[in-house]
């Protein structure tokens, strides 16, 4: 048992899947066997989907198990413990045999996500014994200069992993070109896509790299300060981001002379966003900062010229960020070697919906998107029939599974109509309806609207009512002209990148689903039996062996019938629920 | 647009509660500093679990920000609430791995049993329903949360046990739920 250690994963889908609880019972077991056995915590490996994860380091390997909440700890420590007995059946991953799960990791290229659920985020020491803060000691030992450090990212090709897909090199050049004694870096960590993780798991499972990549951004811009402007809904990632400023700060990687760089006076502060997803935009962001309401202005003049406080200013996303240290360390030529011509590197998805194994991937640029959600994924929920992805969020697009085969790269991705977004990857069946996806995320954008542009504050409402109406089967055959009109109109006269997209989720939709609108508009059907006002429930008579279930469920008694005998289902007085369809054990109640 | 947030159905209250002082330590701390709005926004309502007009008043006399543009913050962003919460906030997570995955029958589920809309609360001070738009726990889905507590892999009914099971405890525990936090 000497040198046994066990690693719970604590990110958020692990607590959330019980994972604390799952801690503290190993804890417990320890202290009441009196067992030789180190307890350690570590953060999300990405495999969301069989959270909570502990694994198990003893003489004879390593060995990650999945599933295991708090009931099954007894078995994993009498077993793997005391009995020296590996329990296959839960197993995920080990170095010793294959496992099914062995294809969810195999095609992954970690360098954003390369210490995420490998060491204690809480441990600076961990971080530093996977070659953390070594970067930045390469600057100060090498005397690195601004122009050095900005040459190899540029020459990295590495571009904003945000959704922008700017060249990050470039953009810390022209920060670099303007001089003021205050100048800021801001990293954007409000990811506010519905949908979306990967800075949430980087923040919480390797707070250190995303400030790494900070001081060499604000030591090859010379900024003054940092600010990360983090989600209020992220409580752990600002908990830990917390803990990591003052080791750093005790460490001396922050501060007066920060990293041992004589001169080079350099801090970093949060702030906490307050709900809104405009201010994923750099402007409204800057607004926030400084205490404002989040609306977008005009550009020019660009950030790097007068951004907060009206200084020279560079944003950066999380995952930008993240990159940078690995950058320096292993060489620009390191990084451009993965990826396609025109991006390079890797790219962080959080991969959801109806997808057998829903998390974390991290994969080089090129891949396929069939590949990401068949071979990583593992394929579609129940087996159902793949129908489209959703790439971007409320600013991206669904791709049709036609389109599958498409690279993930910035370029390939946007000629499909969506964009590469931070990385969210939704995918859905053929039982989702694309109008009501379309719907959703309008919805969402609606909402969202800061309200300064009036083709974003009305015309997304205006698109809306469309769309509720296409839904309810109200829909005109004039309605789908009049939606492109609409999302032409937003796209040309909006300030910002929220205005400028918000139709993107229609025009994706229209261009490949055309036929599920005119189902709704023409023949009042909703093909993937999603929109409520389209359904019809019905009993069949040869099924119904008049248990009557349905009867005592149904809220609005529109079921009537006898003991025995086979029910009906009043239509006028139907409201659409549902709830006789998911009841019935027979079913003998159909949705059409 | 954002300002539909404003609830114009009833005005807001002032609170009965005097503990003021806690209010003057935050501001205090935040003196002479830039760009503190929204942290002593965030600090208020942690203290008070809404924001009241009056405090809006007291700000405004300590910072010299004009209450309208305090007021223009405050109804910006989606933390902040002009009205006091029920015990608990019951959020359920409307993302879009959520919403394929029939959020919406989550919700519905939860309105009809506790008898409140979304951002409403239960007549007895305990419940406060609120839809948001994402938790991060997408692999869950759907999902909702539950004052700190998450639930994963929901159907309507789930839900409703589970709220059923916690005001019971609550009950047990405490004669009067209603507790402006």
């Amino acid at each position: 048992m000497q040198n046994t250690k066990i690693i719970v994963g604590l990110g958020s889908c692990g607590i959330a899947a019980g994972a604390g609880k799952t801690y503290q019972k190993i804890e417990t077991l320890i202290a009441e066997g009196n067992l030789d056995v180190k307890l350690g915590k570590t953060s999300c490996v990405g495999m969301c989907y069989r959270e909570p994860l502990v694994e198990i380091h003893d003489a004879s390997g390593v060995y990650l198990y999945g599933d295991i909440d708090e009931s099954r700890v007894p078995e994993i420590i009498e077993k793997h413990i005391l009995e020296q007995k590996p329990v296959k059946e839960y197993l995920v991953k080990t170095d010793l045999f294959p496992t099914p799960d062995d294809s969810f990791l195999k095609d992954q290229v970690k360098i954003t996500l390369r210490n995420c659920g490998m060491i204690d985020p809480e441990q600076i020491e961990e971080y530093e014994a996977h070659g953390g803060y070594q970067a930045v000691k390469k600057i100060a030992a090498e005397k690195l200069t601004s122009a050095d450090i900005i040459k190899t990212v540029l020459e990295s090709g590495i571009r904003g992993r945000g959704g922008g897909g700017f060249p990050t090199g470039l953009k810390w050049k022209f920060a670099a070109g303007y001089s003021s004694p205050e100048k800021y870096i801001i990293c954007n960590a409000d990811e506010g896509d519905p949908g979306a993780f990967m800075d949430r798991s980087v923040l919480e499972g390797d707070p250190h790299t995303v400030l790494e990549g900070m001081i060499i951004g604000g030591y090859a811009i010379g900024a003054s300060d940092g600010v990360i402007y983090c989600r209020a809904e992220y409580p752990l990632a600002i908990k830990r981001l917390n803990i990591a400023l003052n080791q750093a700060r005790e460490k001396g990687y922050l501060g007066t002379d920060a990293c041992g760089i004589k001169d080079f006076n350099f801090d970093i502060h949060i702030k906490e966003g307050a709900g809104a997803f405009v201010c994923g935009e750099e402007t409204a962001l800057i607004a926030s900062v400084e205490g404002r309401r989040g609306m977008p202005r005009k550009r020019p003049p660009f950030p790097a010229q007068s951004g907060l406080w009206n200084k020279p200013t560079n944003i950066n996303n999380v995952e930008t960020f993240a990159g940078i240290p690995w950058i320096i360390l292993n060489g620009a030529e390191a990084f451009a070697n993965f990826g396609t011509e025109k991006s390079k590197g890797t790219k962080v998805f959080a991969l959801a919906g109806k997808v057998k194994r829903s998390g974390l991937v991290e994969v080089p640029m090129g891949m396929t998107i069939r590949d990401v959600i068949f071979n990583l994924g593992g394929g579609i929920k129940d087996d159902k029939k793949f129908k489209a992805v959703q790439m971007g969020g409320p600013s991206g697009g669904c791709i049709p599974e036609y389109l599958a085969d498409t690279v993930v790269d910035y370029d390939s991705v946007t000629a499909t109509g969506a964009i590469m977004g931070s990385g969210g990857m939704v995918v859905m069946d053929e039982t989702t309806c694309m109008v009501d996806v379309a719907k959703f995320f309008l919805d969402f954008t609606c909402k969202e609207s800061c309200g300064k542009c009036t083709f974003c504050r009305i015309g997304t409402k205006r698109m809306l009512e469309i769309l509720e109406r296409i839904t309810n089967g109200e829909g005109k055959p004039s309605d789908l002209d009049e939606l492109i009109d609409l999302a032409q109109q937003i796209k040309d006269n909006t300030l910002c990148g929220l205005g400028q997209t918000a139709p993107n989720p229609v025009l994706t939709t229209l261009r490949y689903f055309r036929d599920e609108y005119e189902a709704h508009i023409n023949q009042h059907k909703c093909p993937a039996k999603v929109c409520k006002n389209l359904l019809t429930y019905t009993v069949n008579e040869s099924k119904c062996t008049g248990c009557t279930v349905c009867a005592r469920n149904c809220p609005v008694n529109a079921i009537d019938g006898e003991r025995k005998k086979a029910h009906t289902i009043r239509q006028d007085a139907c409201i659409k629920c549902g709830l006789c369809f998911t009841k019935c054990k027979f079913d003998a109640i159909e949705m059409s | 647009m954002r300002i539909n947030r404003i609830n114009k159905k009833t005005p807001p209250t002032d609170p009965t509660v005097s503990n003021f002082s806690e209010i003057d330590k935050l501001l205090a701390e935040y003196k002479g500093r830039k760009g503190t709005v929204i942290p002593i926004l965030q600090g208020v309502q942690e203290i008070l679990g809404y924001l009241p007009p009056r405090v809006f008043q007291k700000i405004a006399d300590n910072t010299g920000i004009p209450v309208s543009d305090l007021y223009g913050v405050a109804t910006f962003y989606a933390q902040f609430r002009l009205h006091p919460v029920g015990k608990l906030m019951i959020k359920v997570c409307h993302g879009t791995a959520c919403h394929v995955q029939n959020a919406s029958a989550v919700s519905s589920a939860i309105e009809e049993a506790l008898g409140v809309k979304d951002g409403e609360t239960t007549s007895d001070g305990l419940f406060t329903l609120e839809s948001v738009a994402c938790l991060g726990c997408c692999s869950l889905a759907p999902v909702m949360m539950i004052g700190n507590d998450t639930y994963g892999k929901l159907t309507g009914a789930e839900a409703v046990k589970i709220i059923k099971e916690i005001r019971q405890k609550e009950m047990s525990t405490t004669s009067d739920p209603v507790n402006n936090k």
